[in-house]
């Protein structure tokens, strides 16, 4: 039979139950900060790559709560860890701690670095 | 002979509770550092929600008060504030010793000093004003900017100097949300060819009428809401003021250029009360205000016996809740006065 051209897309829910948590469940333990972001976005706003590519720290927080692994996989890189969202942020998160251990928890799970 | 009363601080609160006590058949002494009563009401043009004039609840705070019975002392500061075992002494400024069966802290709330946000440029740029400053703008009937024109586009920055871990205030001042709104709506009336942009991390609209102003605001005046903290303001080569902030509902960072900025400063305690929490020994919570006995049923209560606590010293509050603060304290008084009152 010959195909039809059909497939199943995937949906573009977050499967919150399915979806893997261990990657913020790491940076939660390490850096409680992690739990304060109430998504101003005061650090994409100041974020140099940010402003320069599509990257968003604020979502990045947020993909990795959710556990949106994936997307956070292809972006974190991105970041050049000069803290200046650590510096604008109003919750003191620390945003720059956050990526290096994100960084961190992604080489232990897949073995090697981002 | 009736008992003696003093109340700290001539603004919404100290008026009130003044005038009140007065009515019940106190001797009242009425304390204000400036030369006149009204606080900061005398800075505000119009109040939200139903933007009527300040002035006013301003003419009803002197009737009840200063037009009556109470006795007013004017640039009025204290040195000692003491309590023995039967009343409370305090010490004034101009060398007046006061003893009181009971006094009322009255002392408000000051504005968030906005140049401590080196990032929105107050103090640096022109045309990066406050709320209050908009105000003064209202009261003469005239927002310009520095060179004198109109301003076309205006940026209004919500939560300055309100939570906000960097300058140490982690609560929210609950009426900047309202208050923007207000201003909004007020340039837009008085400017109609302009734009107005408010920047907000939440709308925190939870007072009467104030979710009903905001949809006037998007509705009648077309004010447009940009959700994302400002993260800094610069200037452009040809002096417009530029802001960067991410609108996160767009998951993208933003750049305006803006004519004039204007900061929604926040409250924090009085310089005035925390002196006077020195001097008398009266507690403060870890938001600086003067920390009540219980927060649900003692909030005029403090921990010295015979001081009690009335409107902004002790919270962030709207006119409304100030006021009825007020009249609790006067009522917590009466009950603390009963016993041998004549």
């Amino acid at each position: 039979m010959g195909k039809f051209g059909f497939t199943i897309s995937k949906g573009r829910q977050i499967d919150y139950d399915s979806n893997d948590r261990s990657i913020a469940a790491y940076i939660f333990e390490r850096e409680p900060s992690f739990r304060l972001c109430i998504e101003c976005g005061g650090c994409s706003a100041t974020c140099t790559t940010g402003n320069l590519t599509k990257f968003s720290l604020r979502e990045l927080n947020i993909l990795i709560k959710r556990g949106e692994n994936d997307q956070v996989r292809e972006s974190i890189g991105k970041c050049m860890l000069c803290g200046k969202c650590t510096l604008v942020c109003p919750r003191g998160v620390n945003t720059r701690n956050i990526v290096s251990l994100a960084k961190k928890a992604f080489q232990l799970t897949d073995g090697y670095a981002i | 002979m009736s008992k003696h009363v003093v109340v700290i601080g001539g603004g919404v609160a100290g008026l009130e509770a003044a005038g009140r006590l007065s009515k019940v058949g106190f001797e009242v002494s009425l304390l204000e550092k400036e030369d006149k009563t009204g606080g900061h009401l005398n800075n505000w043009y119009k109040l939200f929600p139903d933007r009527r004039s300040s002035s006013e609840v301003n003419e009803y705070l002197d009737r009840i008060s200063i037009n009556g019975q109470v006795k007013l002392l004017t640039n009025t500061t204290i040195e000692k504030f003491s309590r023995n075992k039967t009343n409370l002494t305090i010490l004034t400024n101009n060398g007046e010793e006061l003893v009181a069966d009971a006094v009322i802290v009255a002392t408000g709330f000051d504005l968030f000093k906005s140049s401590r946000k080196e990032e929105y440029g107050y103090g640096i740029y022109d045309n990066v004003i406050t709320s209050a400053e908009l105000e003064e703008m209202f009261w003469k009937n005239n927002i310009a900017l520095v060179n004198g024109k109109e301003p076309e586009k205006i940026g209004i920055v919500h939560c300055v100097g309100s939570r906000d871990e960097k300058v140490g205030n982690l609560y929210c001042s609950k009426l900047c949300c309202v208050t923007a709104v207000k201003q909004a709506i007020e340039i837009r009336e008085y400017l109609p060819e302009s734009k107005v942009f408010c920047f907000y991390m939440d709308m925190r609209m939870g007072g009467a009428y104030y979710e009903e102003l905001y949809r006037e605001a998007q509705e009648k005046w077309g004010v447009s809401f940009i959700r994302g903290k400002v993260s800094e303001a610069g200037e452009s080569f040809d002096n417009k003021l530029v802001i960067k902030v991410e609108d996160t509902l767009a998951g993208r960072p933003l750049k305006m250029e803006l004519d004039m900025l204007v900061l929604m400063a926040g409250m924090e305690m009085s310089e005035g009360g925390k002196k006077i929490a020195a001097l008398g020994g009266l507690n403060t919570g870890e938001n600086k205000f003067f920390a009540a006995a219980d927060h649900h049923f003692g909030s005029n209560v403090s921990n010295v016996e015979g001081v009690f606590y009335a409107g902004t010293c002790t919270a962030p509050m709207n006119i409304t809740e100030t006021i009825s603060h007020a009249r609790a304290a006067v009522s917590e008084v009466m009950e603390y006065l009963k016993d041998d009152r004549k």
